[in-house]
């Protein structure tokens, strides 16, 4: 049965409290911080999508100059604070660490990182100057790290911004799409405030592109536009029963637990989750966290091919998430209109895809899953028809960074498919340096 | 297992491990607990001229995450009354025999006033006497302390009121706070003092407070120059050691080491340059008297392995391998070479050559892993990468001769040789 209140108050709190705590004093953050090498040409840093100066930033603690430290991390990526919660560092910065050649525990970057940012947010430091108003204005669709990461930038040059973002509150994906006890909504609040300290930003909320405003009009009140607006249709199943009370949408799961508040979110006893990728996870174990007996994620490959790194892999496990590898859903059957079966066709490997990895088949055998809830987790889709409503060129509803329309600029999911926030930040870095060379040359 | 008897002018002890003058040999109740954890022998803290201490004594210099690197005292000798000292040095030398006790002393300026402070220590039963000349703060002021220690004369005049009056051995113990430690050995040691003790402090300030913006220790808002000392002086006072183990005069008398031994490995060392009983302090006040036993074994154990089964088989031994820069071998030619299983690819190596040395590393970019090869033709086996390099044997120095016979410089300007040309 699907129901919310599963749970009281006090395990709420333990269920969704911070999954990585930070550290609690200057000594601890010194323990690690003084193992780091200080690598030249840093493999992490190399490994950093924003190329955050990580050695730097991380000697900077050291010697105690931690506006420094913020400011070095900052630089690069001004969702550093959200980032060192969110990132897959196993993949990206930690992951490249040089201890981990010598068999020895990586550097701890991604705590290290929120030793600064948090104070800087806390004690809102300024950090940056801006320079003198250039009398240019850029509108911006969408409040995500892609969005605020390219007005941070703008506004440091002088430049006059304005973002359109459709929700009632800033930070897109980051808000609404992960894992509260990975970051929690009061902090991206904090975050975003942080950003935009910097002034000459305005968001105007609740405005959706298509429906209250067009690129059309963007195009002739600003003198450039960019567009991250990201992805944001949740891949359908096509299969027979998805449209049965019970089966939701991973992020639309997520966006209620981040914004209706834990007590209130409903929950089946059995859960299936279709997926592989950190919001099929995020989804399993927060469904698990608010009380559902069971919840099964179920994966059409195998571990070799899945999205989700592998601490994602052993978060769910150790939540209690049982994990079926080589199976895709075939039907949701229901009883009365809800869910009470998903069917589930047994897959073999057989030869790689255009993605590089093996395609599953399927056997012909299937087998039954008793669940009262489906959650959807198989990717999210672009937004095909408004930008072909918008006149923008794309590919299966990616736009290119560069788009068509002169003066349009775009970047983040709504260019790359679907990448992490620190992608996204980065993609706003480089479409605010294209649109100042846009702006100020022509 | 090796033989660590030691016996210093007739004065034994089980191991060559003494405890310095200094706090932790400043009464009875330390140094029956030191005896109780081993150590071979003591040096009384300095008795003396009366003198009354300052709170707020010590500070430190700490370095990349580890506590007391360098520490730093404003102590002056001992402020307990005379009679009490007398009375636990005696206590403490019927208690533990076959220890060595030693007892510090500066004395007055005046002939009697160390007579008499001379023949009350004998009194004891001390096994033998050091002579502070090198505190350099608060006595020197009263012309005490390093004020003598720097000066050769008034050290072999003291040097020579004492040697009057002892009957049992004496060690004139040395400050660094000179341009050379030779002088005022060679003059104490002609004066008659059986035996020297290298090194004292370094006069230092250890750094200022960055809020209050006082040098610390802090002293009620003023500081003063203290007495540096712990691992960061090692290299110093091997190096004066040394000069005194070269020195005609001064070699031909037994030497204790002193100067930020910590391990048995710092120990081994001192004694190699010529120090045949070493004096702990440092370390002990940062972990306590506990560290004798691996002192011991240690040292032991590397004996073991080396082949020495008394301490009298290495001390000196490395002395004669210490040259002068002239008589170097300038044909002995060393090249750096990277063994690539053992990189971790943290580039330490290449930007210390690029930018400190003679940009002998070669960079071939990778994603996110670069690789680092040597320029041989370029490297001048300097061993800067090998000493930043943070996994060990994975830099190593390979011998490449440039000729096969021993060319030091006097003959390769005889012979006009070529100087490098860029």
């Amino acid at each position: 049965m699907i129901r919310n209140n599963r749970l009281v108050k006090e395990e709420y709190a333990a269920n969704f409290s911070d999954i990585h705590p930070p550290f609690e004093t200057r000594d601890a953050a010194l323990v690690d911080a003084n193992r780091c090498l200080y690598c030249y040409d840093a493999p992490c840093t190399k490994s950093c999508p924003t190329g955050i100066d990580v050695p730097k930033f991380i000697k900077q603690i050291v010697t105690g100059n931690l506006k420094g430290s913020a400011h070095t991390i900052f630089e690069s990526n001004i969702m550093g604070g959200g980032c060192s919660r969110v990132c897959p560092v196993e993949k990206l910065c930690e992951g490249a660490c040089v201890y981990n050649l010598m068999e020895e525990t990586p550097i701890p970057i991604a705590r290290l990182q929120r030793y600064p940012t948090e104070k800087a947010i806390a004690e809102k430091w300024q950090l940056f100057e801006k320079a003198v108003p250039t009398g240019k204005k850029v509108a911006i669709v969408g409040a995500g790290p892609s969005g605020l990461s390219a007005a941070h930038v703008l506004a440091r040059a002088g430049v006059k911004v304005t973002i359109f973002e459709k929700e009632a509150k800033g930070g897109g994906l980051m808000t609404y799409g992960v894992a509260a006890y990975k970051v929690t909504p009061e902090f991206c609040a904090e975050e975003l405030e942080y950003i935009l300290s910097i002034g000459g930003i305005t968001i105007q909320y609740e405005q959706e592109l298509g429906r209250t405003i067009h690129l059309t009009q963007l195009r002739q009140q600003y003198d450039a536009v960019y567009l991250a607006f990201g992805v944001g249709l949740a891949r359908r199943l096509d299969i027979p029963g998805e449209d049965l009370d019970g089966v939701v949408d991973a992020l639309k799961f997520i966006y209620s637990i981040r914004s209706d508040g834990y007590p209130a979110v409903p929950v089946g006893d059995k859960v299936a989750v279709i997926g592989m990728g950190m919001t099929a996870i995020d989804a399993a174990t927060q469904a698990r966290r608010l009380g559902a007996k069971e919840v099964t994620l179920v994966y059409r490959r195998t571990q070799a091919e899945m999205p989700c790194t592998e601490a994602e892999l052993n978060l769910a496990k150790t939540d209690g998430c049982r994990i079926l590898w080589l199976a895709a859903p075939k039907t949701i059957t229901g009883y009365n209109g809800s869910v009470t079966q998903l069917t589930c066709s047994e897959m073999e490997l057989g030869s790689p895809d255009h993605s590089g990895r093996r395609s599953p088949i399927d056997t012909g055998r299937t087998f039954e899953l008793e669940v009262d809830m489906v959650i959807k987790a198989a990717g999210q889709t672009p937004f095909e028809s408004l930008v072909e409503a918008e006149g923008l060129a794309h590919k299966n509803g990616r736009v290119a960074a560069q788009t068509n329309l002169p003066g349009v600029f775009a970047g983040g999911d709504n260019v790359n498919g679907g990448k992490e926030v620190v992608d996204a930040v980065q993609a706003g870095k480089d479409a605010a340096a294209a649109i100042l060379k846009f702006v100020n040359h022509g | 297992m090796a033989n660590l008897q030691t016996d210093f002018l007739g004065i034994k002890s089980p191991n060559p491990f003494w405890l310095a003058s200094a706090p932790p040999t400043d009464k009875q109740v330390n140094v029956l607990r030191a005896f109780e954890a081993g150590w071979g022998g003591v040096v009384w803290k300095t008795l003396g001229s009366q003198v009354k201490n300052v709170s707020s004594r010590y500070s430190a210099v700490d370095y990349h995450g580890s506590r007391v690197m360098g520490l730093n005292n404003i102590e002056l000798i001992s402020d307990r009354p005379l009679d009490i000292n007398l009375k636990e040095i005696k206590e403490c030398i019927r208690l533990f025999p076959d220890r060595a006790m030693i007892v510090s002393l500066m004395a007055d300026n005046d002939r009697n006033s160390w007579h008499e402070l001379i023949k009350k220590v004998q009194d004891t039963g001390a096994h033998g006497i050091e002579l502070n000349f090198g505190c350099p703060h608060g006595m020197t002021e009263r012309g005490m302390g390093a004020a003598v220690g720097q000066d050769p004369d008034i050290a072999k005049l003291v040097v020579e009121w004492v040697m009057e009056a002892a009957t049992i051995p004496v060690i004139t113990k040395l400050t660094p706070n000179v341009h050379s430690v030779v002088p005022t050995g060679r003059a104490s040691v002609e004066a008659g003092s059986n035996a020297l003790s290298l090194i004292n402090t370094i006069q230092s300030v250890t750094g200022v407070d960055l809020d209050t913006l006082i040098p610390n220790p802090n002293v009620g808002g003023k500081s003063t120059f203290g007495g540096y000392c712990g691992p960061a002086v090692k290299p110093i006072a091997l190096k004066m050691l040394t000069t005194i183990a070269q020195d005609p005069v001064t070699s031909k008398v037994p030497v204790s080491g002193i100067g930020g031994v910590s391990t048995w490995r710092d120990a081994a060392e001192f004694m190699l340059l010529g120090s045949t009983t070493v004096q702990v302090c440092t370390a002990v006040m940062k972990h306590g008297f506990r560290i004798i036993d691996d002192l011991c074994e240690g040292l032991s154990n590397w004996m073991d392995e080396k082949g020495f089964q008394t301490i009298t088989d290495f001390i000196g031994k490395s002395i004669p391998t210490l040259t002068h820069w002239e008589d170097l071998d300038l044909n002995y030619h060393i090249v750096a070479r990277i063994d690539p299983d053992k990189c971790i690819h943290c580039g330490l190596c290449y930007i210390a050559c690029e930018d400190a040395s003679h940009q002998s590393i070669r960079l071939t970019q990778g994603q996110p892993y670069n690789e680092y090869a040597i320029k041989e033709d370029e490297c001048v086996g300097c061993n800067l990468c090998k000493l930043v390099c943070p996994v060990d044997s994975c830099i190593t120095m390979v011998e490449q001769r440039v000729g096969p016979e021993y060319l030091n410089w006097k003959e390769f300007q005889r012979r006009g040789l070529p100087l490098n040309d860029h």
